[in-house]
């Protein structure tokens, strides 16, 4: 705590003070009350959690507190002197750093420029001491980070690291990471987690906003939620610190959704026995036949990310096949390789036993085959189209949406009411503009629109991203009814925890090459560990 | 660009929806106007003695009001044109090539071949060659975007040079009348276009009409419509959405050169009947800022395009008058271009509830405060 002075620059404020205190705050948007007269404070050296179902108002309230929204009403308070924060540059200048859950860098820029874009005023840039700095943030947080590469060129988990590295760039005193995990790895979350628990100690106050239980119980001191805009409770110290992990998990799920946890198992999270569940696969799908086949498919990468390699599988009817490995080892590569938006340059690929090599993404899509991308914003909505015009983008020009080759808007909006209720996407009307939803309900929007219109392949990329634990569990048991169904499915992830939870096997994709295939089962979390590190060592 | 500047003002406590678009087209028109006069006084000349005369000559004469409507023609179908590839974000700057050679075609072909064709027939022949031509001169530019990803802004420039040379250089040589002046045959006595009854407005004039309410309904109703809009707001999207985007790319240019190469059957078979060698309107750039003012919404552009119409014919006189060489009318229209900008910068802004004004300028102001209360 003592700490805490040099950055206070005033002796008046006292530790009591609390570095943010909100109060009051209230956003309105067209047909949604994003936050209603919330209150909140945030104490130095404290790491407080912000939890609450998609669309419950987080990142509005905290892209408030950032300066990139103007509340309506209520009122902000630093250090205990009230603020106006006119926009993100006068938040910085008040010592608010921020990690946007939608990254926020420039793609066309280097990391280098990317990074010292936000900070330096001058006019002369002093690029020396920026590496410097670069290299001393991305050691610290275990990463290593290409400060010359163009952030286009990255993968998102990748961005994702830059993109924490850019709030620590300044000292600050209060930082906000939306959804910063969304993109990491295990081993990547472990060490931001290391980096924040040093940060608070030295005395910033820490807002964190995430969607994973056990994330908010190893770091935070405190935890609020809300749900609908507003503030529907409170965990102290006190209950985040006794009980077994589970037993307060379930208490966090309690005060967020406001009903008892353990009716059914509903929260991925809370469930167990994941591995066990799928260890019957060998039986279930002996003599199922082949519906997706690659050999030998080698890919080129984007600039700064590895292609794919001679990725040589094949995926059979009602199939579930994981591949894990650290973002950008090649999985965009392969995705979109197996989608055609990528043209291979070596190997075949065969859908039910047609070739699709040379087939476009438009052919593939016809033979049934969807693509779940992990870039939600940039590629998988038009941000300014409506949330219903966005069910139908994969179908332009396709019956019933468009008859005799003109748009027939009530089936669209039709189709768009029965998925939104069906998928429980929180939005106004199916005339919003999709890009104002949440994260997590344009998640759920993509994922409707992949699985509606009967898929014979699905590849899902980062599925769940951004999504709270509840529609985690929904979007899961949908995946498996897919493949229950005898649809062929792939799941992309760098969670470990849902490729156990969803696969029969795991394929481990190291570099751009496949380096092994995991059978799920008991021991199959740990031999996919040793393939990661083997495949590291290997490189 | 505008377009999504007109989109995202949804905020309901703005000025919002109709007459905010409205507002948004009209504030522009006014600064500028404003603004030129400001200029003229400066220059010596009377603001309200060149306004009246452009409004007496533009609209008040009868001759003049049908002149202007006569000169909305090519103005819309080139803004049609340019709109139908922006919307795909495909920035087609190569209009005046594109026009150049169809009227070259027209001119000089045509004054020889209209004779010997039955009459509409021999317009509609005429009308859709000049189409081919004018959008096989996109092929060029679209091929390299669609395969290379070229910028088609230098590509459709560059072939837009090439194109006014060699149509300068077709009349001067084979396309040339047997007149001592480089110029090409003019069509015969009753070859041209008829004039509706007791007028001199040319039924090209309401086949422009027709032409470009059919393109606004391309736009917004069929499924080219959507896969032009999604190319133009997300390329990557399109690729992920399944749109063939190097086919749609080359379809885009084609139907963008096709109506600028209606646009001059329509001037030439309409109003001028040849055309001389280094002739050029050059619509293409002046109509750039028009389609932006529309918002890239064809039928938001037909007022714009009568206002331009008007601007043009009674600028000429008014110019002409005020003794002012002709192009002054294009400061007018640099900076209305200026001003649109500057407007949906703020509207922007302000629809995001964002400050409109620098901080730096903020800050020397009193301390904003209750009295803001326009929402909460
Ligand atoms: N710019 C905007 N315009 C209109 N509505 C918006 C805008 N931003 C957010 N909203 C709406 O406000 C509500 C809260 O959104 P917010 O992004 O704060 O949710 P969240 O808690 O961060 O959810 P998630 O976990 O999905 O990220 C949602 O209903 C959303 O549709
Ligand atoms: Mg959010």
């Amino acid at each position: 705590m003592t700490g805490s002075n040099d950055r206070i620059g005033s002796s008046t404020v006292g530790v009591s003070t609390p570095a943010v205190e909100l109060s009051g705050i209230t956003k309105a948007f067209p047909g949604v009350i994003a936050n209603d007269r919330i209150s909140l404070r945030a104490l130095r050296g404290e790491v407080l959690c912000l939890l609450g179902e998609n669309g419950a108002g987080k990142s509005t309230l905290m892209s408030i507190l950032s300066g990139l929204y103007q509340p309506d009403a209520g009122s902000i308070r630093i250090d205990g002197r009230e603020v106006r924060i006119g926009s993100p540059r006068d938040g910085r200048e008040l010592g608010i750093g921020m990690v946007y859950q939608h990254l926020s860098l420039i793609p066309t820029l280097t990391v280098l420029e990317n990074l010292m874009l936000g900070s330096n005023p001058g006019i002369v840039l002093d690029e020396v001491r920026a590496r410097a700095r670069l290299g001393d943030l991305a050691a610290r947080l275990g990463v290593h980070v290409d400060a010359d590469v163009r952030v286009g060129a990255l993968s998102l988990g990748q961005q994702q690291h830059v993109e924490i590295i850019k709030a620590l760039w300044k000292d600050s005193t209060v930082l906000i990471l939306d959804e910063p995990t969304s993109m990491l790895t295990p081993q990547g979350i472990e060490e931001l987690q290391k980096v924040l628990l040093g940060l608070k100690a030295s005395g910033l106050a820490i807002i964190f906003i995430t969607h994973k239980l056990h994330e908010a119980i190893a770091i935070g001191d405190r935890v609020v939620a809300l749900r609908q805009g507003r503030v529907v409770g409170e965990l102290g110290p006190e209950v985040l610190r006794t009980g077994t992990p589970h037993e307060i998990q379930g208490r966090i799920v309690e005060v967020m959704f406001g009903e008892d946890p353990t009716r059914g198992p509903q929260i991925a999270e809370l469930r167990e026995d994941l591995a066990a569940e799928r260890s019957d696969a060998r039986t279930r799908l002996e003599g199922s036949p082949e519906i997706l086949r690659l050999d030998g498919v080698s890919a080129p990468g984007a600039r700064g990310q590895h292609g794919i390699e001679g990725a040589t599988f094949v995926v059979r009817e009602g199939e579930v096949l994981g591949v894990a490995g650290v973002d950008g080892n090649g999985q965009r590569a392969l995705a979109e390789a197996i989608a055609g938006q990528r043209r291979s340059s070596v190997g075949t690929i065969h859908l039910g036993g047609e070739e699709v090599t040379n087939l476009s993404v438009g052919a593939r899509q016809r033979l049934g085959l969807r693509y779940v991308t992990d870039d939600r914003l940039h590629e998988g909505v038009v941000g300014r189209y409506a949330v219903g015009l966005n069910f139908v983008l994969k179908r332009i020009g396709d019956e019933p949406f468009w008859r005799k080759g003109t748009i027939d808007r009530k089936a669209i909006e039709t189709t768009a009411r029965s998925l939104i209720t069906e998928f429980d996407v929180r939005t106004p009307s199916p005339a919003t503009p999709i890009g104002k939803l949440s994260g997590g309900n344009i998640q759920k929007a993509l994922l409707a629109r992949e699985l509606s219109f009967d898929p014979r392949v699905v590849v899902f990329h980062k599925p769940t991203h951004g999504l709270d634990v509840k529609t985690i569990a929904a979007v899961r048991d949908r995946i498996r009814a897919l493949a229950a169904r005898g649809v062929g499915v792939i799941v992309i992830s760098t969670d470990l925890d849902e490729l156990i939870d969803l696969s029969d096997r795991v394929a481990v994709l190291f570099a751009g090459r496949i380096v092994g295939v995991v059978e799920n089962g008991p021991q199959a979390a740990t031999r996919i560990g040793e393939l990661l590190v083997g495949g590291e060592a290997a490189a | 660009m505008s377009e999504a500047a007109g989109r995202t003002a949804v905020n309901p406590r703005r000025a919002d929806g109709l007459i905010g678009r409205i507002g948004l087209a009209l504030g522009p028109i006014l600064l500028a106007f404003l603004t030129t006069a400001v200029l003229l006084a400066i220059l010596g000349r009377d603001p309200v003695a060149f306004y009246r005369d452009i409004l007496l000559a533009g609209v008040l004469r009868p001759s003049g009001l049908q002149d202007s409507i006569t000169r909305m023609a090519p103005v819309l179908l080139v803004g049609a044109g340019l709109i139908v590839s922006f919307r795909a974000s495909l920035w087609n700057l190569g209009a005046d090539g594109q026009y150049l050679l169809a009227v070259a075609f027209v001119a000089g072909v045509g004054s020889r071949v209209i004779g010997d064709l039955p009459p509409v027939l021999g317009w509609v022949v005429l009308a859709v060659a000049a189409m081919l031509i004018a959008g096989a001169w996109t092929f060029v530019p679209a091929l390299l975007k669609a395969r290379y990803g070229l910028n088609e802004i230098v590509t459709t420039l560059m072939m837009s040079f090439i194109g006014i040379a060699i149509a300068n250089v077709l009349i001067k040589g084979p396309l040339k009348g047997d007149e001592m002046v480089p110029q090409t045959f003019v069509y015969p006595e009753g070859t041209m276009l008829w004039d509706l009854p007791g007028t001199t407005i040319h039924v090209g004039v309401v086949a422009a009409l027709v032409v470009v309410v059919l393109v606004h309904l391309v736009l917004t109703r069929t499924s080219l419509g959507t896969r032009l809009d999604v190319l133009g707001a997300n390329p990557r999207a399109a690729v992920h959405m399944g749109i063939d985007v190097p086919r749609l790319i080359v379809v885009a240019f084609f139907l963008s050169g096709a109506l600028i190469g209606l646009a001059a059957a329509s001037d030439i078979m309409g109003i001028f009947g040849y055309v001389r060698a280094d002739w050029d309107p050059g619509y293409g750039l002046k109509v750039v800022p028009l389609v932006f003012l529309a918002g890239l919404n064809v039928i938001a552009f037909i007022p714009i395009a009568a206002f331009f119409g008007v601007l043009s014919i009674g600028g000429d006189y008014a110019t002409r008058k005020a003794d002012l060489p002709s192009d002054f009318i294009l400061v007018f229209i640099g900076l209305l271009f200026l001003f649109m900008i500057v407007t949906q910068y703020v509207s922007a802004r302000r629809a995001r509830g964002e400050p409109v004004l620098p901080a730096w300028f903020r800050r020397t102001l009193p301390a904003r405060d209750a009295t803001e209360g326009d929402g909460g």
